[in-house]
This record gives structure tokens, sequence and C-alpha cells, in this order.
């Protein structure tokens, strides 16, 4: 998976949790869970269909390497 | 003191000089007038309207009666059949009612029942009203029951103009004419303009403009109203006052008019509630402008127990202006 | 043949809407079958049916706005007991007369001219938003509509989720609770390590759709110390307390846009920690998404917030009326605590406890939270 194709995947999957968010203004440094409103449950949420989608395990602990969209990007092409 | 004719600058006199001078300048001006009550040549009237007018116009045209209410109103009675004018003055409403008998079942119905043969041109004068602390005794408004009777007129001036004016047309109708001057009145003092010489004794009045609720309000309770509706312009309501003036016949067309334009309407009225005047008037609104109303029709009226004699026990017994406006401001503020 | 009535999903509901008929005269349904979608204040809701039988007739068209207690849709055959009727209620007592007074109750004021206008512009009033005395739908409402009609502006609402009148709804029924209810506060601060280490150590081993989240644990705690104080789950009614027939625990759900729903989990104490979580998940899932059965609307007996991670440390919750409780868990943060005699840092969450002093007293409630935090201490065995 490159980065595009990353991004693509983790935007889509935030707008079906978020779907009233305007993810070409969101910045890339900005902590998803405080820019979307997204509580525990949103973010295994956004987590799970990562994991389902790309089929990479993300463990707990590596929840906070997440916590952003450039850090998703990374995390998901790394 | 009256004005002379030609100033037109208003003069500032009292409801109760009003009523005086009304009385003095019917007497004066048709030998046929006279008026007597309880009290009101020696003593000067129970409410002081009558005082010194016997010892200026003589105990002929200003004569005590005996306390008898069914005989001096029957007295009345005969005295306008026979051709004179008389103005009866009973001491509040409360004591009408025994001389019920003669205003209902004689006065209203002679011309009726004679075919016209017989007119009774009389008028009675009496207090009525609540808020002198003056109890169960003399407290009630009861103009509400006349209102009721066909044959009758009733009249409920408020304004010190109503008071010097009405009693002259009263005295010219031909049918019998109550007048109820409201006790908290008489010593209200108010402008009378000189280049007014008569009023109508047919039309209610709209005494304050306005576009949002119409408040309906007669005799005493028309200070409170306008006074409530003061209350309500500093929230941006802006509430028409109408004063009936005339409790029978009702002006209908006036308080149609009103509430086709505001929609809204809360009728004041010191009597109880329970089939009052104010039932009539909802009623009629009810039948007539259904269709033109944005609200349910509203009432303030007495408590329904005999006027307290505790100064803040009658308060509470008795419509006042922050009733009245919390009342209107329901049927305006959406909830 | 029996009736099928709008339900009622909550005290704060007099009418829905009806969206779409799922059944057509003559299909077989069996109690629990979603036969229609109706739009409610809280969103498109999938409404089941209490009786088994044939459907005979609909009575209410698609599109039409009926008080609670009107009759939507008539079955024939088999009759059963309805499903709305007290579990307690002996056979001897007469049914409910269902819900007339309701009905009546639940009729929008329109007043005269209002009306008048609206038929002579062909307003629909049912779509209209009273704003008058007692919400009344007045002139200057009808006028609104007629002028946004006049400028091509449509005065639909999106079918499904209505955050205004969602506000409304809360609105409601808070105010009828402040009004009506006299609430009693109780608070617990509970050392949540063992309860977190646990939940730490289940994650670590699975895969992220069976991961659990520290709320289902304690969902699962509260569940089970609610079964042991029955005074605190069921409804003040008439004047009286009625006992939920299980524990079925409302789960507050924040919507995006506004709003919340709290969507019965039914059984809760008869639940795993697994299915606690599905359950949470599923529910918050549909709750966001407007797919929730009516059910799970008017069946909680207790309600439970939880303000998450990002939300405040303790929360004073408004019971939802007629349910006597409602439990609040706030914020895990990291505290000074007190452990045999030393301090360190450890996990601690406040929970609150709102309870209905008509229906039970603070003991009774400080004996809940007290077991909860028993319960949480040993999360190994949840």
């Amino acid at each position: 998976m490159n980065a595009g194709e990353a991004r693509t995947l983790i935007v889509d999957v935030l707008a079906s949790i978020a779907p009233e968010a305007d993810f070409d203004r969101l910045p890339g440094g900005a902590v998803l869970r405080d820019e979307l409103d997204l509580d525990s449950m949103d973010f295994l949420n956004f987590i799970t269909f990562l994991h389902q989608k790309s089929g990479i395990d993300i463990p707990e602990a590596d929840y906070p390497k997440l916590s952003t969209l450039d850090g998703a990007v990374s995390y998901l092409t790394r | 003191m009256s004005a002379p004719a030609s100033t037109t600058a208003a003069v500032r006199m009292t409801y109760r000089e009003a009523c005086k001078q009304a009385i003095r300048a019917a007497i004066l001006a048709d030998p046929r007038v006279f008026l007597m009550g309880e009290d009101v040549a020696r003593y000067g009237g129970c409410y002081a309207v009558t005082k010194g007018l016997a010892t200026e116009l003589g105990e002929e045209r200003i004569r005590d009666t005996p306390l008898s209410e069914n005989g001096f109103v029957g007295a009345g009675i005969g005295a306008a059949i026979a051709g004179l004018r008389p103005i009866v003055e009973i001491m509040t409403v409360n004591f009408s009612l025994l001389a019920l008998d003669q205003i209902v079942n004689s006065a209203a119905t002679i011309s009726h029942m004679s075919g016209g043969q017989f007119a009774v041109p009389l008028v009675i004068r009496m207090a009525t009203g609540g808020g002198l602390q003056l109890a169960a005794q003399h407290s009630h408004s009861l103009e509400g029951l006349y209102a009721h009777i066909p044959g009758l007129r009733v009249l409920t001036p408020a304004t010190v103009e109503d008071a010097r004016h009405m009693l002259q047309p009263a005295i010219e109708d031909p049918n019998p004419v109550l007048i109820f001057e409201h006790v908290m009145l008489y010593n209200r003092e108010g402008e009378l303009d000189p280049s007014v010489t008569g009023v109508d004794i047919v039309s209610a009045k709209i005494r304050r403009p306005g576009r949002d609720v119409t408040l309906v309000a007669y005799g005493g309770m028309l200070f409170k109203t306008l006074e409530a509706a003061a209350l309500l312009q500093v929230e941006g309501i802006e509430a028409e006052v109408i004063d009936l003036r005339v409790l029978r016949p009702l002006d209908m067309p006036t308080i149609l008019g009103s509430v086709r334009r505001t929609r809204r309407v809360v009728i004041v009225d010191e009597g109880w509630r329970s089939g009052s005047l104010s039932a009539e008037i909802a009623a009629r609104i009810a039948e007539e402008a259904f269709f033109e109303l944005d609200a349910p029709i509203r009432r303030v009226c007495s408590r329904e127990v005999p006027i307290p004699y505790a100064a803040h026990l009658e308060k509470a017994a008795l419509p006042q202006a922050a009733t009245i406006a919390a009342t209107a401001r329901t049927l305006v503020k959406g909830g | 043949m029996t009736d099928f009535r709008m339900p009622s999903l909550g005290a704060d509901m007099e009418a829905g809407t009806l969206v779409e008929w799922l059944v057509r005269p003559g299909d077989r349904v069996k109690r629990g079958n979603v036969v229609a979608v109706v739009e409610t204040q809280k969103g498109a809701i999938d409404i089941e049916i209490f009786n088994d039988g044939v459907v005979s007739e609909l009575v209410v068209p698609v599109g039409g706005r009926v008080p609670v207690g009107t009759v939507l849709a008539r079955l024939a055959g088999p009759v059963t007991e309805p499903a709305m009727a007290p579990p307690q209620a002996a056979p001897v007592t007469p049914p409910p007369i269902p819900a007339a007074p309701a009905a009546v109750a639940g009729r929008p004021h329109i007043t005269p001219v209002a009306r008048r206008l609206a038929g002579e512009h062909g307003i629909d009033l049912q779509r209209l938003t009273g704003t008058g005395p007692d919400n009344a739908i007045t002139l200057a409402d009808v006028q609104a509509a007629v002028s946004s009609v006049a400028s091509g502006a449509t005065p639909r609402r999106r079918a499904g989720f209505d955050p205004a009148a969602m506000r409304q709804a809360i609105a409601a029924a808070m105010t009828r609770s402040k009004r009506e209810i006299p609430h009693y506060y109780l608070s617990q601060t509970i050392d949540v390590s063992n309860a977190l280490a646990r939940i730490e150590r289940l994650n670590r081993e699975r895969p992220p759709p069976e991961r659990i989240l520290p709320a289902a644990l304690f969902l699962r705690a509260i569940a089970l110390a609610v079964a042991k104080t029955p005074e605190l789950n069921g409804f003040w009614e008439e004047g009286r307390f009625r006992p939920g027939d299980g524990v079925h625990i409302g789960w507050a759900t924040a919507l995006r846009g506004g709003g919340l729903l709290a969507p019965a989990i039914r059984d809760a104490n008869h639940r795993s920690l697994e299915e606690l979580m599905a359950s949470m998940r599923d529910l918050v899932l549909r709750a966001r998404g407007s797919g929730l059965r009516s059910s799970e609307l008017s069946d909680p007996t207790i309600t439970v917030t939880s303000l998450g991670d990002r939300g405040a440390e303790t929360v004073f919750p408004i019971i939802y009326p007629p349910q006597v409780a409602m439990v609040g868990i706030g914020r895990i943060v990291t505290r000074p605590w007190v452990v045999n005699g030393a301090i360190e840092p450890r996990p601690v969450v406040t929970l609150t406890l709102a309870a209905d002093h008509r229906a039970s007293d603070g003991h009774r409630g400080g004996l809940l939270l007290v077991e909860i935090d028993r319960l949480l201490q040993e999360a190994d065995t949840l």
C-alpha cells in the first residue's frame, strides 16, 4: 500500500464514522479524536475497519501512532 | 367649577366632581329632573357626590328618602311614568338587590307590557366594585346581572369625561338606564376637555391602540388594564385596550373589529367568572370570530369568594394589573 | 381481530409519522417482526408488532402523523397477550384502556386562524412545529410556511433524524424529570487498575473486532449490581414503583450533530463481557444510523451514561422518566491513591448515581455503588 492508497483508505473509513467532516481541510498533524470528535467506540471502530480492510494487525499499544492522519498513513505504509 | 365656554384648555377634576357637575347641569337644564336617594341631601351622598347640592338646588330637587330601596325605586318609576325625569341614587349595587323587583319586573318591562303606552325614563345611579376595604356588604360588582335584563341600558363610565357627559343622554333615553360608578374612581383625577359637550351611550372606545392582543375592560378595571398594557409594552407587547362603556347593549362591532386585528383577547371583569359578562363576551367572540383567533380566549375575573375585608385578601381577590399582564403574555409568547 | 397501535417509545413521545409499511394486507406476522418505519423525534424507528396474526387492514397511510395509541393496522388470527402488559398484572385485572388520554393530549394544537390560512394555501399542518402557547401552531407559523413555500424552500425536514425535534424531545423529558423527580445523588471514586489490567490482557491477544472497551466491563459490573438492587430498576408510574421485568440497561449514546438516545441492552446482567461489548457496538452504530427498533427505545429499566475518555471527571445524571435511576461513569484519570498505607498513582473513575427518592433511599443507592466497586476490584471474575 502506498501513501496515496493509505490516505484514501483512512479517509473513507473516517468518513463512514464522521460523515459530516470536511477531510480536504483536515490538517495532517491534527489529533483525529479531537478534530473529528471521536469517542472511544468510534476510535475502536476506526481501528477495526482499518484492520479489516488492510489486513494489518494493530495492537492496542500502537494506538497512539494512529492518532493523526499523517501518523496513520505512515503506520499503514511502513 | 365649570370652565367658561370660551376657553379650550382642559380642566382637571375628580371623577366625583364630574358626576356632581353632571347632576347639577341636568337639574338646572330641565325642571322635570330631580335626584333622590338615601342620605343624598343633608349628608351629601355616601360617596359625597351630591355634597352641597341640596343647599344650592333646594330639597325638592335633591331629596332624602327612607331606607327602602324597593320603595323609592318604585316611586322613581311612578314619577318617570308620570312625566318627570328622576335620577335615583342607590348607595351600592349590593343594596340595589332590595329593589330588584322594581328594576327587573317593573322598570324594564312596563313599556313592553303596555304596548308602548308607558315609557320609564328613569336613571338609577349606584356605586359598584371593591378596593376600599368595605367588605362583602359593599364591594361586589353585580352590574353583569343587570346587563342580562332586556329593557335596561347599563352604563359604566370610567373616565372623567364619561362621568360628566353620560348622564344627560341617559336622562333623555325613554327607557330605564342604570349607571354604575366604581368606588375606586371617585377620587381619580382626569382631564375634561371643555370643547366636548356630549358623549354617546352606545359605543365602546379603544382607549389604547395596539396590534398584539386586545384587552377588554370597563369601569374600575379600565385603569388596571391600561397599567397592564404599560407593563406589556416594556416587553414589546402592544396591547389594545377597549373600554366597554356600555354593558348593555354590547358594542360587539368594536370588540370584534379589534379581535380581528390582534387575534388574541383577554377579557377583564371585576365580576365573578361564572355566568359573568366576560363569559357572554367570550361566547360572542367564539361565535362570531372563531376563525380569526390565534390563541384561546382568556378571562381575568375576581376570585369566586365574597370580597374579603382584609386588605391583602381583598387585593388577592380582585383582578390586578400584574395578573392581567401575565395572562396576556401567555397568549402572545410561545411556550 | 387485534388492533396494532402506535407505540410509545418513551415518556416524551406524543406522536409519530408513518414513513413506510413493511407488510401488506394478507401478510402473516409474528410478534417482534418489524412491520413499519415510524419517524419520531428520535429519528426513524423500526416498529415491531406485538401479536401473531395476519394483517387484515392498514389503517394509517404512509405520511400520516398520528398520536400514540392510534390504531395503525388490524390483525386477524390468534390473539396473544399484549406484550406491553406488565408481567406482574394478575389475570383478573381488566386490560388497560389503550392510551386514549394520551391520544387526546398528543393532538397538536392549531389555532383557528392558523388552520384557516393553512387550508387556503394547502399547507400540511402536520409538518409544522408550533411556536405558540402550549406549542400551538399559530398564524405566524403558517405564514412562515406559506412564505417558505412561495420562495421555493422546502419546509419538509429530512426523514429520519431532525436535531431540532430531538432537542424538543430531550427538553420535554428533562424538564419533566427535574420538575417531578426528587433526585438524590451519590458518588464513589473507584480504583480501576484491576479492571484496566484485565482489559489490557484480553485485548493483547485479540484482533481489533474482538477487543473490549473499559466501558463494557463497567457496564457488566453495573448490570450485576443493579440486579441485586431492584428498587433502582424500574419505573415510577401513577404514584408508585413498578419494578422492571429484567435489567434492561439504556446505554446513553450521543449522536453526531447533537442529541442523544439511550436504547436498551436487554437482560444485560445475563450477558457476558463479549456479548455486552457486541451489543454496545451494535447499538451505537444503529443509533447513529437511525436504525433502532421500537422495543429498544421503550424497554430500558435504568439508564447508564459514560462520558468516555475525553469527557469530564464526574457526571450528575438527570433521570429519564419514568425510570427511577441513572448511573454515570466519568473519565478514567490517574490520581494519588492510598494502597497499603502508601501513596501510589492509580487509575480511578468516579461513578455516580442519580436516583428517585420516591422509589428508593440513599442507603440502597449507596449499596449499588459499593457493589459495583467490589465487583470491579474482582474484575478477573467478571
